[in-house]
């Protein structure tokens, strides 16, 4: 279908463009708002994977609450201009270095490849429903599922008892 | 793909768009006549018959305004602001079923766009969600202590009551067994509608929407007296009506919401069962959407606005555990009595 690699590939543009568009903003801000585009472009792939309730997961959760707060969190402090200079001097090798291993290793994954691309499975019509979902956390998926609400409710408390403060120790 | 649904789902978005920048014009003049009996005075009533024509007149008076931009404004988010305020209002009511289906020219047509979408609950916490950008852009754009300060305030607020709000929307889906806005209005035909067995929930349905629009008593990001007017004070003219229709669209959605989820939507008893009463439920939404409106603009000459400690302790420490309590005893009691619902 053409009008889907149209999309296809208008998204991959919006994707990559915004992920670059965050790493070189000079303004918080606006490498939060390409951050925020970056999450949409991802949720409409979902969409296209005929994943409906994964691409609103995504914009509820990622595009919507935490991006949120991390606006709200660089707006009261007043963080949205960043410092010059890095602190940390050795990061930015090490990132260059890093980034040319992955881009080399994706390069060889794709000359390498052996036999054509596996053919595309026709999905059945509850693929991805929030019913189908649902069953699947709660019965193949459950001990992950528990595990991770345990760390998110660990990590919650964590987050309480460092913000508290000295003189409200009772 | 089929040519007719592309022009069948193109005429059903103008109709809604359209619609509700019609509802948006008449809502203002609702609330400010409205409003003046609630203070025993007469509202506008100069332009045209009961001043009728008065959203008309407010709105070519905004397109003269002269538009400023503040000089040390961030000019691209300060343009972007109120059009990333305006869409997710104006497309959350795309999963709204309107009406049953109806059949023109032998075709059979669905009176909604996306009614049976099977995430429509989702969709509407989703769009939610990114509701609130525009309103800490516009603050923070306008590089102005007050705007800022109302952008801060607006985000702190939606964020707190959008987990009651969420919350709220558990008890329906529970009992219908679906996130489609479609299905849960055909369980309420079935099972009555869902204020019976959601009274709490329906409560803080209200409350929670109350405060995600800003709307009074919660109306603390343009606090008036405090903020001069909050988010929107560096905006004017059409900026500044685009921020003004948000607002009463989102007065809109809310009430069609509420509508759908608690008091069955397009569905009244005896009439819209009856073969010819197909038509008429768009009509009866509306009806309540208006009657839901109604209580909006008398809890605003009603009630004082409420401090802003108070919204957080409300919405933190009463609000959510109460929303919390709902969802266990919805479940509760569908555990216990599973004969009286379908699933």
């Amino acid at each position: 279908m053409l009008i889907d690699w149209i999309i296809f590939f208008g998204l991959a543009v919006v994707a990559i463009a915004s992920g670059i568009g965050l790493l070189l903003s000079k303004n918080a801000i606006y490498a939060a708002l390409n951050l925020i585009a970056n999450f949409t472009a991802v949720a409409i792939f979902y969409l296209i994977l005929a994943a409906p309730f994964i691409a609103l997961a995504q914009i509820a959760v990622y595009a919507g609450a935490i991006m949120v707060l991390f606006l709200f969190v660089i707006m009261l402090l007043g963080a949205e201009r960043l410092g010059g200079t890095s602190t940390l001097r050795w990061q930015r090798p090490l990132a260059i270095v890093l980034g040319l291993i992955l881009i080399v290793e994706t390069v060889l994954v794709f000359i390498n490849r052996s036999g054509a691309i596996a053919p595309i499975v026709e999905v059945t019509a509850d693929f991805g429903s929030p019913a189908a979902i649902g069953e699947s956390l709660f019965s193949t998926y459950l001990l992950p599922f528990e595990v991770i609400s345990v760390l998110l409710l660990a990590a919650m408390i964590g987050a309480i008892v460092l913000t508290r403060r000295r003189d409200q120790k009772a | 793909m089929d040519v007719a649904l592309w022009i069948e789902w193109i005429i059903k978005a103008l109709i809604l768009v359209l619609g509700l920048l019609t509802g948006f014009a008449y809502l203002t003049y609702m609330e400010r006549k409205f409003l003046a009996r609630f203070q025993n005075r007469y509202g506008p009533n100069r332009a045209g018959p009961f001043g009728l024509l008065q959203p008309v007149a407010d709105g070519v008076k905004l397109i003269f305004k002269e538009e400023l931009i503040p000089a040390q404004a961030d000019k691209l988010i300060f343009m972007a602001a109120p059009i990333i305020t305006t869409v997710p209002a104006l497309i959350i009511l795309g999963v709204l079923p309107f009406g049953g289906v109806v059949n023109i020219m032998g075709r059979e047509v669905p009176l909604s766009i996306a009614g049976n979408l099977n995430v429509g609950v989702l969709y509407i916490a989703a769009i939610t969600s990114i509701s609130v950008y525009g309103i800490v852009l516009a603050g923070w754009s306008s590089n102005n202590k007050y705007a800022t300060m109302g952008g801060i305030r607006s985000s702190a607020q939606m964020i707190s009551y959008e987990l009651a709000l969420a919350l709220s929307f558990v008890g329906p889906i529970m009992l219908a067994g679906s996130l489609s806005l479609a299905d849960i209005v055909e369980e309420q035909m079935r099972i009555g509608w869902f204020i019976i067995y959601q009274p709490i929930g329906f409560v803080i349905f209200l409350i929670a929407a109350l405060a995600e629009i800003n709307r009074a008593p919660f109306d603390m990001p343009e606090a008036e007296q405090e903020l001069t007017a909050g988010y929107h004070v560096e905006y004017s003219g059409m900026k500044f009506a685009l921020f003004m229709m948000t607002e009463y669209i989102k007065m809109i959605v809310v009430s069609a919401i509420a509508a759908t989820l608690f008091l069955g939507g397009y569905h009244l008893p005896f009439v819209t069962d009856q073969p010819w009463g197909v038509w008429l439920g768009p009509f009866i939404l509306i009806g309540k959407i208006i009657l839901l409106l109604w209580g909006i603009i008398w809890v605003r000459a009603t009630l004082p606005r409420v401090r802003y400690d108070q919204l957080m302790a409300m919405g933190w420490k009463v609000l959510l555990p109460i929303a919390l309590f709902n969802v266990f005893l919805t479940s509760v009691i569908m555990v216990l009595f599973p004969n009286w619902f379908s699933h």
